[in-house]
């Protein structure tokens, strides 16, 4: 019951993680129906980019507190990360809309692979591992097996997640903001008649996207203490498993898609087989895709002649 | 971007102005873009500690290119003008990069290709006409179709046939043994593969215009097939490879009944998964696959049964020739080339038949497809069957021809360079598939060449990591100004009186 319970809290902080980066996915897929395959290799560059601040914070400056360097790197790696993806879709998917159809996965397909390939060229191939940081542990029971333990970067990971969750559903239900990606979300061309800058309201929805995904990498970076160039692929596709498990354009639904991905991740490897547990999560993309493809909070999609 | 390129040209301090502030705009966007990624770097010391390095000189120079990119940009109107500002700034910061970064302070070469870029940057602006067709592409309306001489395309293919058949013999007439061996191999064989999983996945994006993302599974099943079958049951490489062909189909019947309801990204993205899958149970699965380390000695190929081996019964004992390992490389690029033109042959053939013409239906219109009483499910599985078929005839060529396999040959990145090819051809042209393989696989092969860069650069400078790095770049440049590929046109195997091509503005948009 111990290991169960371990488990348990083990695969809600990845499932933090994975859902933090699903909502780049679904936001985006949501409002111009693609599938921003660059978005795990963004998680990884902002990854990437909080090890390098904070090196520089802890070493250069020598900010000692580390709570405090843990919030310049979180709220950096947010701006350059949104940075990053605003540049991105500028440059590689808004000449596209109105191409054919395949013309913006095949885009950000490439976007992906460039990004991976530069990080390795510029960083170098080998893991980047940073100091253990927010390690001690809390033991909430004792006296069985062994005790159940809460280590501090867990719980960071998840009070960070729930904080920003909130901040992001205020965003998205209570400004103006929201409400014009929430129209361009229903019909684009209804919204840019009632007067919505629909390019704007695609790029920031991609700039919040990637802030997510920072935090997430940022966080991601705490949990494993270390990063690759090629660390994007995976998470990616998890979180878009995730996403697609959620109902794909919904935001609630890449919350909890995540929590599921990550506990099922968890409590596979675990139960069954560690080898297999990416197997896993690609079962279930396939699984839900075949006979869920609205996801346990989507809307069905109808096709029109 | 507010570019002043669609107006009418504003005055000339006016237009200098704007420029300016677009390249200083663009330049602060590329300090954000390259402060921390760029400009900082991390590598781990000896006790796995990581070390801080500054490298502002990098992040300086990607801001002064893309500020100086954005200025002629904006100040060019004519594309050529602006290819060669663009030309010339690069070969400057070559001459500059030669002499800061490599230490070369040779003056010939660095004053040459500082001035040449210089003069060919102020070359620009007087060479900067308008373009009387500048926009025409996207005004006028679509093209009338060109008409393709149906005798000067048979003979352009019967050339191109001719010259692949006498490419080995002039490569060893050329070369010798020993050098021709680079030659066909590296080039000659590596890209043929490429040619013919391209003309394969060819089938199931380009004609039946399913995405699909995970071809290298079947590339993988083909050639397990073959070596485990060849290293348990002593079988020949000529019975496996019809095995290998109808395992791939098999399985490619497997993937393509679950997703017969799927249609595009979410295609794609299932193609993806069950890609990773094949590669994960290759990799985990070690009673049967040997996990990682991969199944070593599988046996080589024969001469239909004569082994290319120095002895008594050997190849070259038989035919009276002097033994040399080229032997069997010339073969292979030989086998290649068949399987290459046989599924080329296929396809071209199948277009004729019923089926194709109901995969390119499908392509372009699933519902008015099935409104016609076209079975799409048998079509679709068909689809899938036949690419993956031809996928696993070239992956027991690749076993035959490695010699050794292992998971890491059959990763999710083989799948994204064939679709590459596939789509950078243009999806459905035989000719544009071959044309893409050559250029990319050529083309990166080409990198290794580029030895001579390590004496500008220093020993580290290492060409063929920059390879897919160029890759995903060209993928996305290509969507951005050809999003159809190198051959746009369609021609239709069925028509009126006489054959025409559909140019690209004419085609469609698909549903498939």
């Amino acid at each position: 019951m111990e290991f169960f319970f371990q488990q348990l809290i083990n695969g809600v902080t990845l499932g933090s993680i994975y859902g933090l980066i699903a909502i780049g996915y679904t936001m985006v897929f949501g409002i111009i129906g693609m599938v921003n395959f660059a978005h795990g290799d963004i998680f990884m560059v902002s990854a990437f980019i909080a090890l390098l601040l904070f090196l520089a914070l802890t070493t250069v400056i020598g900010i000692t507190w580390l709570v405090l360097a843990f919030i310049i790197v979180l709220l950096l790696a947010m701006f350059f990360t949104s940075l990053w993806s605003w540049v991105i879709e500028r440059l590689a998917y808004r000449p596209l809309r109105g191409s054919f159809r395949l013309a913006p996965l095949i885009s950000a397909i490439g976007m992906s692979i460039f990004l991976a390939n530069f990080v390795q060229v510029v960083q170098g191939p080998r893991n980047k591992p940073i100091p253990p940081m927010f390690n001690e542990t809390i033991a909430l029971t004792s006296g069985g097996l062994f005790d159940v333990t809460l280590a501090w970067k867990q719980i960071v990971i998840m009070a960070v997640t729930v904080i920003l969750l909130t901040v992001f559903w205020y965003i998205v239900q209570k400004t103006p903001l929201g409400r014009a990606q929430r129209a361009c979300e229903q019909d684009r061309k209804m919204a840019a008649l009632l007067g919505i800058d629909v390019d704007r309201t695609i790029s920031i929805t991609f700039i919040m996207g990637a802030a997510l995904a920072a935090v997430a990498g940022t966080l991601y970076l705490i949990q494993f203490g270390n990063v690759n160039f090629a660390d994007g692929f995976i998470p990616g596709v998890k979180a878009f498993t995730a996403a697609v498990l959620g109902g794909i354009g919904s935001i609630p639904g890449a919350v909890i898609g995540g929590l599921l991905i990550g506990l099922i991740e968890v409590l596979w490897s675990a139960y069954v087989s560690s080898d297999y547990k990416n197997v896993a999560a690609f079962a279930i993309l396939i699984v839900v895709l075949i006979f869920m493809p609205q996801g346990l909070l989507g809307k069905p999609e109808i096709e029109k002649v | 971007m507010p570019a002043g390129r669609d107006t009418s040209s504003p005055p000339a301090a006016h237009r200098l102005n704007h420029a300016l502030r677009e390249a200083g705009f663009a330049a602060l966007i590329a300090i954000g873009l390259s402060f921390p990624i760029l400009a900082l770097g991390a590598e781990p010391d000896i006790n796995n500690q990581l070390a801080l390095q500054t490298r502002w000189s990098w992040m300086f120079t990607a801001a002064v290119l893309i500020g100086s990119a954005r200025f002629f940009a904006v100040m060019l109107d004519s594309s050529r003008a602006r290819l060669l500002a663009i030309a010339g700034l690069l070969c400057t910061a070559f001459g500059f990069g030669t002499w800061y970064f490599a230490g070369i302070a040779d003056p010939k070469i660095v004053g040459g290709t500082i001035a040449a870029g210089v003069l060919a940057m102020l070359a620009a602006f007087p060479a900067d006409k308008p373009e009387k067709n500048a926009h025409s592409a996207a005004k006028t309306p679509a093209r009338p179709a060109t008409n393709l001489s149906s005798t000067a395309a048979s003979l352009f293919s019967a050339a191109g046939i001719g010259a692949l058949i006498a490419f080995p013999l002039a490569m060893l007439w050329w070369f010798g043994s020993a050098g021709s061996l680079k030659w066909i191999n590296n080039y000659g064989i590596q890209i043929l593969i490429f040619v013919m999983l391209g003309w394969g996945l060819n089938i199931v994006v380009g004609l039946a215009g399913l995405l699909d993302l995970g071809y290298v599974a079947f590339y993988a099943v083909g050639a397990y097939t073959y070596a485990l079958l060849a290293t348990q049951f002593d079988l020949s490489f000529w019975i496996c490879l019809p095995l290998a062909g109808i395992m791939a189909a098999f399985w490619g019947i497997l993937l393509g009944f679950p997703v017969l309801r799927l249609r595009g990204d979410y295609l794609a993205l299932v193609t993806l998964a069950f890609g990773e899958i094949i590669h994960l149970v290759l990799t985990n699965w070690s009673d049967l696959t040997n996990g990682e380390a991969g199944i070593l000695s599988i046996p080589r190929v024969t001469f239909f049964g004569i082994p290319f081996t120095a002895g008594e019964d050997g190849f070259a004992h038989l035919f009276g020739l002097q033994f040399s390992p080229i032997h069997r490389t010339i073969f292979l690029f030989y086998l290649i080339l068949a399987l290459a033109l046989i599924t080329n042959f296929a396809t071209l053939r199948l277009r004729r038949l019923p089926i194709g013409r109901a995969w390119e239906a499908l392509r372009e219109d699933e519902i008015a497809c099935r409104s016609l009483g076209i079975n799409t499910t048998n079509t679709k599985l068909t689809a899938f069957a036949l690419g993956a078929m031809f996928g696993g005839f070239a992956g027991s060529f690749f076993a035959v021809r490695q010699g050794f396999i292992n998971p890491n040959s059959f990763t999710f990145m083989e799948s994204a360079w064939i679709l590459a090819i596939v789509v950078l051809g243009g999806m459905g042209s035989q000719i544009g598939v071959a044309l893409a393989a050559i250029v990319m696989v050529g083309g990166t092969e080409a990198l290794r060449e580029l030895d001579f860069l390590k004496q500008l650069f220093g020993q580290d400078f290492n060409p063929v990591q920059y390879r897919m790095l160029i890759f995903g770049l060209a993928m996305v440049l290509m969507m951005i100004w050809r999003p159809r590929g190198f051959v746009s046109t369609r021609t239709p195997s069925i028509f009126l009186k006489e054959r025409k091509a559909v140019a690209a503005d004419l085609v469609g948009e698909g549903h498939g």
